[in-house]
């Protein structure tokens, strides 16, 4: 296990790697002499205050020179400086990164239990009512914008319903405290990881349904089948058990648009999040937060990845726990 | 023919084949049906769906026919899906086709390149890439196509892998044919059904895309599309639903139509899939 997860570290090192070098070269396609560019953002642009930001930033040294400069500073966790907001892009993503994570490993949580859930519940009833409902109700979701089932839920749920706030991570100037300001983010927290969730919902019943129809129809299960095991156990243990299998794997597959997707859902929630944050940075053309929130975002999918692969490898029946 | 039965047998694909003609002929007919420009202020701002006879579907924050805004809105998301599409094909087929045939360490190469690819949260990039190439119909078609061509090249890879040592590829090197005549000429015409399957996904994931950039304020600006006209009637959600409402209606109904033709054509392309579901 500890061998398993030192080398899934070292791939997802390499990745960032490579998207660290990829942000690299992607803020030197941004419009502008760089150095020109943080000056126009600082709100000066003198000769001295040009040279002194390029002698700074090592904009003055050979290009293989920078990018070394560019990395040595990502692994120290240094992301470059946002002369917008006059503060290092890293302690603006920091202080927003754990409201992001809530919302995405909750959406990511709910859609993944969900979608197992109705897309069993679907292939048990193939072919009924159930089945068609919740076929039809995938389909839906699986074609409904992201933002424009967010913006229409906060209509119904929240403007006309009055159910859940309507925007926001919680009630502000209220001062709770402990476990009443849990309740109150959970509050808050409802609309938009649900909205989040449903079209990652759609895709994994979709993925489950037809898993575990091809499933069913497997030697071994029949071989359960024949030894006497009843209908529910075989469906439980030998059925589901390994059709959640691919479902997994595309759900790791899937968390990069989950964090993608947190961009719109922030937005339209004003989630106080790093995918709220890169809409405003959007819209002052803040270029070092943009893509300083886009290797963070990054590196959240690497951890999903790897936490993904913990999940199969714990569900895996062919694999022993501790193996 | 076969295929086409088969097609036709399947209510979810033809219901969505008629779905997707009227999308297409509502964007031919955009330019005549409604001759003047989306963004002219054409009568009294916010006036609901009904109102007045004259605008049916309502007008926006500046008096903007929203009807007038859907039609061209349609020639924008059809075509930047179209295009889109087509150029991450001609990343992820050559790519694929390369990784397959080729095999061995260019393969290894191809496919750690495209995994990284896939990694890479797809919607930021293309927020990234948009913000810095600037916002046009270019840098979002470009923006668009390199975030799609993974799947496309993962498909080509493992098509090619098998069929390259199939009788009639060995027939073909044996009497002395070039490689890229091979790959092009006998290997990759075997591997059309699968990408037209996928391509028809793909451009429904496309418009998606392309709404959710213009919905953040990074479309074209010189275009009316589906996803502006969402986002710009976000502020007057409580008195003016309609704003945003029938756009993602719009949006909804074609993403919906090319995911039903997507899988109407996998099934009949690929019978014996269809028969297990």
């Amino acid at each position: 296990m500890l061998r398993f997860l030192l080398s899934r570290f070292a791939k997802g090192i390499v990745v960032l790697l490579a998207i660290a070098i990829l942000n690299f070269f992607l803020i030197r396609l941004a419009p502008g002499d760089p150095a020109v560019v943080m000056a126009g953002e600082a709100g000066a642009a003198d000769q001295a205050f040009l040279d002194q930001l390029r002698t700074r930033f090592g904009l003055d040294r050979p290009l293989v020179e920078q990018l070394g400069i560019y990395l040595k500073g990502i692994a120290s966790l240094d992301l470059g400086f946002s002369y917008r907001q006059n503060r290092s892009v890293a302690s603006l993503i920091g202080e927003r990164l754990p409201a992001t994570l809530l919302l995405t490993g909750t959406a990511f949580a709910i859609s993944l239990g969900l979608g197992i859930l109705f897309g069993a519940l679907a292939a048990a009833r193939a072919g009924r009512p159930a089945d068609t409902l919740i076929t039809l109700g995938a389909l839906v979701f699986y074609a409904t914008p992201l933002f424009w089932i967010a913006l229409m839920s906060q209509i119904v749920f929240s403007l006309k319903l009055g159910l859940v706030p309507n925007v926001g991570y919680e009630t502000i100037g209220a001062g709770h405290t402990g476990f009443a300001r849990a309740l109150d983010i959970g509050h808050h927290l409802i609309l938009p990881a649900l909205t989040l969730g449903l079209f990652f919902t759609a895709l994994y019943a979709r993925m489950m349904r037809a898993s575990m129809l091809e499933t069913a129809g497997a030697d071994y299960v029949r071989t359960a089948r024949a030894k006497g095991v009843g209908p529910a156990a075989v469906t439980r243990r030998h059925v589901a058990r390994n059709a959640v299998l691919p479902v997994v794997t595309l759900a790791g597959l899937q968390a990069g648009q989950i964090v993608g997707g947190a961009v719109l859902t922030e937005t339209v929630f004003a989630w106080p999040g790093i995918g709220r944050l890169m809409f405003e940075a959007l819209a002052q053309r803040d270029y070092q937060v943009l893509l300083g929130v886009f290797f963070v975002s990054s590196a959240m999918v690497v951890g999903f990845n790897i936490l993904t692969d913990l999940v199969y490898r714990l569900v895996d029946p062919r694999i022993e726990a501790g193996a | 023919m076969t295929v086409l039965r088969q097609f036709a047998r399947n209510r979810g694909a033809l219901i969505g084949l008629a779905i997707l003609l009227a999308v297409v002929a509502v964007a031919m007919v955009g330019p005549w049906w409604f001759p003047q420009s989306p963004w002219r202020m054409a009568g009294r701002p916010f006036l609901a769906p009904g109102a007045n006879e004259r605008f049916l579907l309502g007008t926006d924050a500046l008096g903007r026919d929203v009807a007038a805004g859907l039609v061209h809105g349609a020639r924008v998301s059809l075509g930047i899906g179209l295009v889109s599409t087509a150029a991450a094909l001609l990343i992820g087929v050559p790519l694929g086709a390369l990784a397959g045939y080729a095999g061995g360490i260019v393969d290894d190469l191809a496919m750690r390149f495209t995994e990284l690819f896939q990694t890479i949260p797809s919607f930021a990039l293309a927020i990234v890439l948009v913000a810095i190439l600037q916002p046009s119909i270019g840098s979002i078609v470009l923006a668009i196509a390199l975030v799609s061509w993974p799947p496309v090249t993962r498909l080509v890879r493992g098509e090619v892998l098998s069929l390259r040592s199939r009788d009639y590829v060995l027939a073909a090197r044996t009497l002395g044919q070039s490689t890229t005549r091979i790959v092009f000429g006998v290997v990759l015409p075997n591997t059309v059904a699968p990408i037209i399957v996928m391509a028809s996904l793909m451009v429904a994931s496309a418009i998606l895309l392309e709404s959710a950039l213009s919905f953040l304020g990074l479309g074209d600006p010189n275009l009316m599309t589906w996803g502006y006209m969402i986002g710009a009637g976000r502020t007057r959600l409580i008195d003016a639903w309609w704003i945003s409402f029938f756009p993602g209606l719009a949006i909804f109904l074609t993403v919906l139509a090319l995911n039903l033709v997507g899988e109407g054509l996998s099934d009949a392309l690929n019978p014996r899939l269809a028969r297990e579901r």
